[in-house]
């Protein structure tokens, strides 16, 4: 959305005129909305409405729920402020957006929080219903930000919202004799703002009313109610004029858009359902065990409600024992998946070298989050990188892949299947909260269509050696018990490469050692060169990224290329081993720079790998990179080089 | 580390039955001598012999300390795991393969220690395994310190003033976990050690039996106030379901509840007008009796042996797999079709 001179343009529905024409519409290549309101206020379902519209739109989108890690903060406060950003246009869409044209804000500590992200001369829809004294001081303003000038540089839309809501929900005649309460009506104050936007924005209104009947099918008043509340927004916003400061946009179809069934998808579905189709394309059964944390948990949610797919779930004790029973399961011959967060992979390290150690499949999902120890549970970082890699004892290497968007979870979560059963090792998955929660629209894949890698379970009355390697990718054969004449030992104890049995012998444990790590460096066969993403395949400057940071890298290299800079862009997805070529190709480029979530990892894995004179440029706030950062950063090292 | 394996313990009666010695692995084992676990792993052998249970079928699952060592010594498949994880582990496997014979052992710092919240929370899910825990009261692989088992006063090498400490009992932390199948053995009683872990067997749920096993070189003797040969009859009672709580040389001792109270007292038959009606009957799927009969400490009253609790529940991967089934018989869905659940759209092809 382009950015339009301050004026403030303060509407109360008095001054809404009756007139019906209907303005015509500014075009927009692209516009960032944020909805953003108390925990309680239901900004989450908000946006994900909003979402539904957009891709029905077939506009591109990008989303960014980022809530509180509290349940239930105080009401009115800014820790409890939730919010729903998403980005969606007609081009092709990278990130959640920087910063937000239009900002719905339910009370004042939202308006309090969100305030400097708004563009200048961006569009802010108040609901004045929650701006009583009270609110405005929980939310920490000394006056109220209304009236002091501190929003005179964008368009407010003031309406009491509250208000109109309970007038529309009352127009039904269903507070008394249908049992709605006050409290719940006022509940529909969301989708009166939704409607609102959806009306600025030309969306349709019926996946959301649908979407309301079915959801509450067991309570038709609330979903009635909400849909009141819905229509007199679209309704209210359909009558009031662009005099009144209210514009109305329209954002057309993303050309190009590859042809398909889609869907929204957020990066913890995609891993759950990556997770499921790669056991079966192994022809195994899922065990998947876990312990909540945030923000894995909902990839065990999701796989827990898949279970008619022959998917069995563990809310283990711990996640110490989450892996271990992971572990035992891939031992019985199942696909034995485990997933947490960075304390609780932490947890596993000890078991994850048993699983080094027997050389047993297995896949770990671990979705990042901020900080060491409890750090920021609800944010986003890449800070578990050298964790994946380095983070056990002993000699202890396994394989580490990482997502790049949420939908490349599903990609990945295969990938790892296919690699753990091949080469039967451990196999790290790197997510984030980032993508973890963020949805974007999702070509539907056909999964009869995609390439089965049936496992080879040792069977009865073959020449049985536990140490019997495949020649070429060197893994030891997959031997079940239940299996007639293949008993044998495994453990944790280093053991013969000649037996299998327990082995202390100094020359053998050299030799484990080795092969355990040439196991590993032999995945490279399975993994494809190193391509580059954008941009020439050398010359002055590469961006290298790797995980969720593949959205704003790859939007501030292409923005720079536009404006004819010299800069490329690789992003890694396979942390390790490292694609064959990854060293060559760096060593073409005069600057290599590496944005991280983190204080520089993967930089210090590419220095010490290929010795490099890569550099760093790093960000631990919690949030993900913004385009314009980098932008300003690449072009600050760029004039630094010269 | 001599295998003190004697060749006389059972002739097979087939030609497919299984000898204990068929359950001897080609492994050198490597317990001190004298060690409580040779007998352990005796007993078990001739009780899988008994049971005629398949090699192949068999898992043995541990931990890590010298009782863990264990799987190694078997010939059926066998996981040595990390330390205190094998329930974890257990559970794994049975999550995969509900058919298997499984079974988990551990020491009294494995289990209790490192692993208590696994040992925990096995018990209370009622996983079908087997649970054998090798109580030394001592941690033996590290070279003897003291264990959550240990007494008041244990000097080790991390106490050696005495350890403060106060012990748990294995038995009362299994029934407060909800456990369904509760027993005791001592690893020189053989006879009544193979008719306590063929009891084991047949149990569906996780069946822990608690085993005092003397460290010949940590803790030697610990339990002998109670198992040596002079001692046992006073000092042990042998509990069988639906048979008076007897003991002392010629039964003539009994247990009853002390009038009065809810607490057990030792009586002599024939003396101050006491009869043999007035003994209790074991009834093992009382599990305030079983807590009683676990807290008795050898000093007053018996130290119980056999099976003090035996009550089936439902197990948890038999739920499991019943929900899945379920679940599977309910639902036409494909995977394909759960990717196309709730909202899609179509992006249609573009005409050339
Ligand atoms: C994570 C970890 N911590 C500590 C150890 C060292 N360790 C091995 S066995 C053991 C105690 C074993 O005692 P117990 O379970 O009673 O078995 P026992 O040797 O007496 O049969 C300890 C502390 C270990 N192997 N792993
Ligand atoms: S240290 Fe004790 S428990 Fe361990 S093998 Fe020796 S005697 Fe047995
Ligand atoms: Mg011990």
């Amino acid at each position: 959305m382009p950015e339009s001179s301050p004026n403030v343009a303060v509407v109360t529905p008095s001054r809404v005129t009756s007139s019906r024409d209907t303005p015509s519409r500014q075009t927009l290549e692209s516009a960032v909305v944020r909805f953003s309101g108390d925990s309680g206020d239901g900004m989450q379902i908000t946006g994900g409405q909003f979402m539904l519209a957009t891709a029905v739109a077939q506009n591109n989108l990008s989303t960014f729920p980022d809530y509180p890690s509290e349940i239930r903060a105080p009401i009115g406060t800014t820790f409890g402020v939730s919010a729903f950003q998403i980005n969606f246009g007609s081009r092709v869409i990278k990130t959640a957006g920087d910063n937000f044209d239009v900002l719905v804000a339910m009370n004042p500590a939202a308006l309090k929080v969100e305030l400097n992200g708004l563009k200048p001369g961006g569009i802010i829809l108040l609901d004045t219903g929650s701006f009583q004294d009270r609110n405005i001081h929980r939310a920490n303003y000394a006056t109220d930000p209304r009236t002091d000038g501190s929003l005179d540089a964008y368009r407010v839309i003031e309406l009491d919202i509250s208000k109109l809501t309970l007038d529309a929900v009352a127009g039904l005649g269903l507070s008394k004799e249908k049992g709605l309460s006050k409290k719940e009506a006022l509940r529909c104050k969301n989708f009166w703002a939704l409607g609102f936007v959806y009306w600025m924005f030309d969306r349709l209104r019926t996946p959301t009313v649908n979407w309301l009947k079915t959801k509450f099918a067991k309570r038709p008043e609330i979903a009635d109610a909400n849909i009141a509340a819905l229509n007199a927004g679209h309704a209210l916003a359909e009558t009031m004029e662009v005099s009144d400061g209210l514009n109305s946009f329209s954002v057309a179809k993303a050309p190009n858009i590859e042809p398909g069934v889609y869907r929204t998808i957020t990066g913890a579905e995609a891993m759950a359902w990556g997770l499921a189709v790669g056991a079966k394309l192994a022809d195994l059964r899922l065990v998947f065990c876990s312990y909540p944390i945030t923000p894995a948990s909902p990839v065990l949610h999701a796989l827990s409600n898949m279970v008619e797919h022959d998917i069995v779930t563990f809310q283990a004790e711990d996640e110490i024992a989450a892996i271990c029973a992971a572990i035992g399961a891939s031992y019985a011959g199942s696909l034995g998946v485990t997933s947490s967060s960075g304390p609780g992979i932490a947890l596993k390290g000890e078991a994850l070298g048993l699983a080094v150690s027997t050389e047993q499949p297995l896949v770990v999902i671990n979705t990042q989050r901020a900080g060491p120890s409890t750090g920021l549970p609800t944010k986003t970082e890449q800070s578990d990188l050298l964790q994946a890699l380095y983070g056990r004892n002993g000699e202890c290497p396994l394989v580490v892949i990482a997502a790049r968007a949420p939908g490349d979870c599903f990609n990945v979560a295969i990938e790892a299947s296919k690699i753990a059963t091949k080469y039967m090792t451990p196999v790290m998955v790197l997510s984030d909260g980032y993508i973890g929660n963020a949805s974007e629209p999702w070509l539907i894949p056909d999964i009869d269509q995609l390439e089965k890698f049936p496992i080879n379970l040792h069977k009865e009355g073959e020449y049985f050696d536990s140490t019997l390697r495949d020649e070429v990718t060197l893994a030891r054969p997959w031997a079940i018990p239940g299996t007639p004449n293949l008993e044998h030992h495994i453990g944790g104890l280093e053991k013969s490469y000649e037996t299998g049995e327990i082995s202390s012998d100094p020359e053998n444990h050299q030799k484990m050692t080795d092969i355990r790590a040439a196991k590993i460096n032999g995945v490279v066969r399975d993994i494809p060169d190193q391509h580059v993403e954008s941009g020439a395949a050398s010359g002055k400057l590469v961006i290298v990224g790797w995980g969720s940071t593949y959205g704003p890298i790859s939007r501030a290299v292409n923005n720079l290329q536009e404006a004819g800079v010299d800069v490329s862009h690789v992003h890694v997805r396979h942390i390790w081993p490292l694609p064959q070529n990854l060293g060559d190709l760096l060593a073409g480029f005069e600057h290599i720079l590496v944005p991280e979530m983190n204080s520089g990892q993967f930089v210090k894995v590419l220095r010490d790998q290929y010795l490099l004179d890569a550099k760093g440029l790093n960000k631990m706030t919690g949030q993900p990179f913004k385009i314009v950062e980098l932008e300003n950063a690449i072009r600050a090292h760029l004039e630094a080089a010269k | 580390m001599t295998d003190t394996m004697t060749d006389t313990m059972t002739v097979s009666a087939t030609e497919t039955k299984l000898t204990a010695k068929d359950f001897v692995s080609d492994q050198e084992v490597r317990w001190c001598p004298g060690c409580g676990d040779y007998a352990i792993l005796k007993a078990v052998q001739r009780t899988l012999a008994d049971v005629e249970a398949k090699t192949e079928n068999t898992v043995f699952v541990s931990g890590i300390g010298c009782a863990s060592r264990f799987p190694y010594y078997m010939k059926t498949y066998g996981f040595h795991g990390i330390h205190g994880r094998a329930p974890s582990i257990a559970t794994g496997i049975k999550l995969a393969n509900p058919d298997l014979d499984v079974w988990v052992v551990s020491g009294d710092g494995d289990a209790l220690s490192i692993g208590g919240n696994h040992f925990v929370h096995l018990l209370r899910r009622n996983v079908d395994v087997q649970f054998l825990l090798f109580n030394n009261e001592i941690y033996g692989l590290t070279k003897g310190q003291f264990s959550p088992t240990s007494r008041v006063g244990t000097r080790s090498p991390s106490t050696p003033h005495g350890s403060i400490e106060n012990p748990l009992s294995a038995t009362l932390v299994a029934l407060g976990s909800g456990a369904h199948f509760v027993a005791r053995g001592v690893d020189s009683a053989q006879k009544q050690l193979i008719a306590t872990l063929t009891r084991a067997h047949a149990f569906k749920g996780t069946s822990f039996v608690e085993i005092f096993q003397n460290c010949i070189v940590f803790n030697d003797g610990i339990f002998s106030a109670f198992t040596a040969k002079d001692k046992a009859p006073d000092k042990q009672i042998y509990v069988e379901h639906g048979k008076p709580l007897l003991f002392g040389k010629d039964h003539t001792q009994g247990l009853r509840i002390k009038p009065g109270t809810l607490s057990l007292e030792a009586v002599v038959i024939g003396e101050q007008g006491i009869t043999k009606d007035d003994v209790l009957l074991h009834n093992e799927t009382d599990r305030a009796l079983a807590a009683l009969l676990a807290d008795m400490n050898g000093d007053t009253l018996p130290i119980a042996i056999g099976v003090l609790y035996c009550k089936p529940g439902h197990i948890f991967e038999v739920e499991i797999r019943k929900m899945v089934q379920r679940e599977i018989s309910e639902t036409t869905n494909s995977l394909n079709d759960v990717l196309r659940a709730g909202h899609t759209w179509t992006v249609p092809k573009e005409p050339e």
